[in-house]
């Protein structure tokens, strides 16, 4: 009975990756042939750029005073508070900034993907797109996709900059240390590797956002109920694999542009 | 928009009772059929919803498909433009096989045909406007054309007050109206009516069935509606569209549509084919019982 339910689970988890496989496939294949809706993916840009634009600059701006409260702490303690401008900006670049923009925008808009297009689907609106004649997976999915993809890089770089200004705020006003040594240390330390991995990682977030939220969104059954459901795991999933390939993408660009 | 033809057809006496076998080989005169079920069968985690189904709907035609809920009406339908996929079994849509086709290939079929869903499945961001000239939009047909026909597609529903207005600010009855709006803007070849009365009061049951009555009699688009209501199904049998007078009238007492037949459902097994009279004399026992 057991072995039966081990079984089934797992049948069910290789078709859920089979099938998310195969949808992100032709989400992706539809950017190259027509027809291609423009116009939806600027209004996704909108909503998914400029929408998240608050909460990314907020959480970026306040992250990186955290992040000069913590290191100005522990750097006293050897006398390099000096150092805490380099501390900040390569950990905003290289991992904070790109991480927490996509959780941040995960939390927003792979919710709504989700439970948009899963209300679409449950209210056969998805349906009748589809006896219309219209494909929506051209429709929806690939516009959501290469706006998220696309809307995710620029937020990241300005989470990047509120980070570091967060950052000088707090070591110019709380730690009365001098703003132009936080600036000439966070400027003199970073490297284009750094860059690299700060502008890689928001690439396969965007995907994993849109891709997650739209797969989920357009498998809802259920009712409302299905509709939440989907909504929760949407953000679940795409928060956790937004790590996990944080994770390796990391280990994939240092190995590929090592540290001097 | 829609230019009606130069007459429409007149009813006939229903022909005496006899076999009612649907026959999906069309004789050499014959037209083809718009919709053919050969075989056909689908099941979802369980026992088939649908089984062995055999039925075609010929130009023309207005094919009623009745059976109580959850008997599979609804499925038969999405069947016909390939929302669906039969597990066994073939469908014929306009000539071509589409049981197999990809659905790429799909979409440019499903283009021919209108379909009026169960509760409209109007888009609920989208102004009555942009629902109803959605399949317009899509082709990037000029603004004011789009307009003028919406506006054409609305009157012949009667709500050319609507243009601008959202889903959410409409009632049941006008979002069904609506939805057969849309379906007609695009002059399909096909319509398939899922439910379009269910769970509407008598009077705006009556108005949408006087809608697709009128559709019948001056478009003469096939259609396959589905409806567990007898009383909308025996209306539409028994009444015709009147141009001059603008409103659906009853035949002649004894006479019925000749091109508006009946299907039956019963747990999944197609029961019955036939005209109105064959229906009220098989001795079919659960038909009977449906009907009374």
């Amino acid at each position: 009975m057991a072995i039966a339910a081990i079984e089934r689970t797992a049948k069910h988890m290789v078709l859920t990756v089979q099938d998310y496989s195969l949808f992100a496939h032709r989400a992706v294949m539809n950017l190259f042939h027509p027809p291609r809706y423009w116009t939806d993916f600027l209004i996704q840009s909108n909503i998914i750029g400029v929408g998240s634009t608050t909460i990314v600059l907020l959480s970026g701006f306040f992250t990186g005073g955290v992040l000069a409260l913590q290191s100005a702490a522990t750097l006293s303690e050897f006398g390099a508070t000096a150092v805490t401008g380099r501390f900040v900006s390569i950990t905003m670049i290289r991992e904070l900034g790109p991480v927490l923009t996509g959780i941040m925008v995960a939390g927003r808009n792979a919710s709504s993907m989700a439970s948009e297009l899963g209300s679409m689907v449950v209210t056969e609106q998805i349906d009748a797109m589809r006896a219309l004649g219209v494909d929506p997976m051209r429709k929806l999915v690939t516009p959501r996709l290469f706006a998220c993809i696309s809307m995710l890089l620029f937020l990241t770089i300005l989470a990047d900059a509120f980070g570091l200004m967060g950052g000088a705020f707090v070591t110019v006003f709380m730690n009365h240390q001098d703003g132009t040594q936080y600036f000439s240390q966070a400027w003199e330390h970073l490297r284009y590797p750094d860059i690299i991995q700060g502008l890689v990682k928001p690439l396969f977030s965007g995907f994993i956002i849109a891709s997650i939220g739209c797969f989920y969104g357009m498998r809802t059954s259920g009712g409302t109920e299905g509709v939440g459901r989907s909504t929760i795991q949407a953000v679940v999933t795409s928060s956790v694999l937004i790590i996990f390939v944080d994770f390796l993408v990391t280990q994939v660009l240092l190995t590929l542009l090592p540290p001097p | 928009m829609i230019e009606p033809p130069a007459s429409a057809h007149p009813a006939q006496a229903e022909p005496a009772p006899g076999g009612s076998a649907p026959s999906l080989a069309p004789s050499a005169d014959a037209a083809p059929p718009v919709v053919a079920f050969r075989n056909v069968s689908i099941a979802f985690d369980g026992p088939p919803v649908l089984q062995d189904i055999s039925f075609s709907v010929a130009p023309g035609e207005t094919r009623i498909l009745l059976g109580p809920a959850g008997v599979g009406k609804s499925v038969l339908l999405k069947l016909v433009n390939g929302l669906l996929r039969p597990d066994q079994g073939g469908i014929l849509l306009f000539g071509q096989e589409i049981t197999t086709m990809p659905e790429q290939l799909l979409f440019p079929l499903r283009a021919r045909t209108g379909m009026v869903f169960q509760e409209g499945a109007l888009f609920d961001s989208l102004t009555v406007r942009d629902n109803v000239g959605y399949q317009l939009i899509q082709e990037r047909v000029p603004d004011d054309e789009i307009d003028r026909r919406v506006r054409d597609a609305l009157r012949f529903v009667q709500l050319e007050e609507t243009f601008d207005f959202y889903p959410a600010s409409l009632s049941g009855g006008m979002r069904r109206r609506v939805a057969i709006a849309r379906a007609l803007i695009h002059q399909p070849e096909l319509i398939l009516y899922d439910s379009p009365t269910g769970g509407l009061d008598p009077v705006t049951s009556t108005t949408i069935i006087e809608l697709i009555v009128k559709e019948r009699d001056v478009y003469r688009t096939p259609s396959l509606l589905v409806t567990h209501r007898l009383q909308d199904a025996f209306t539409l049998c028994t009444h015709r569209f009147d141009a001059e007078q603008g409103k659906m009238v009853p035949l002649p007492q004894g006479e019925t549509d000749p091109d508006t037949t009946f299907l039956m459902l019963e747990e999944g097994s197609l029961i019955f084919d036939g005209s109105l009279r064959n229906l009220l004399h098989t001795p079919n026992k659960f038909v009977r019982e449906f009907l009374e």
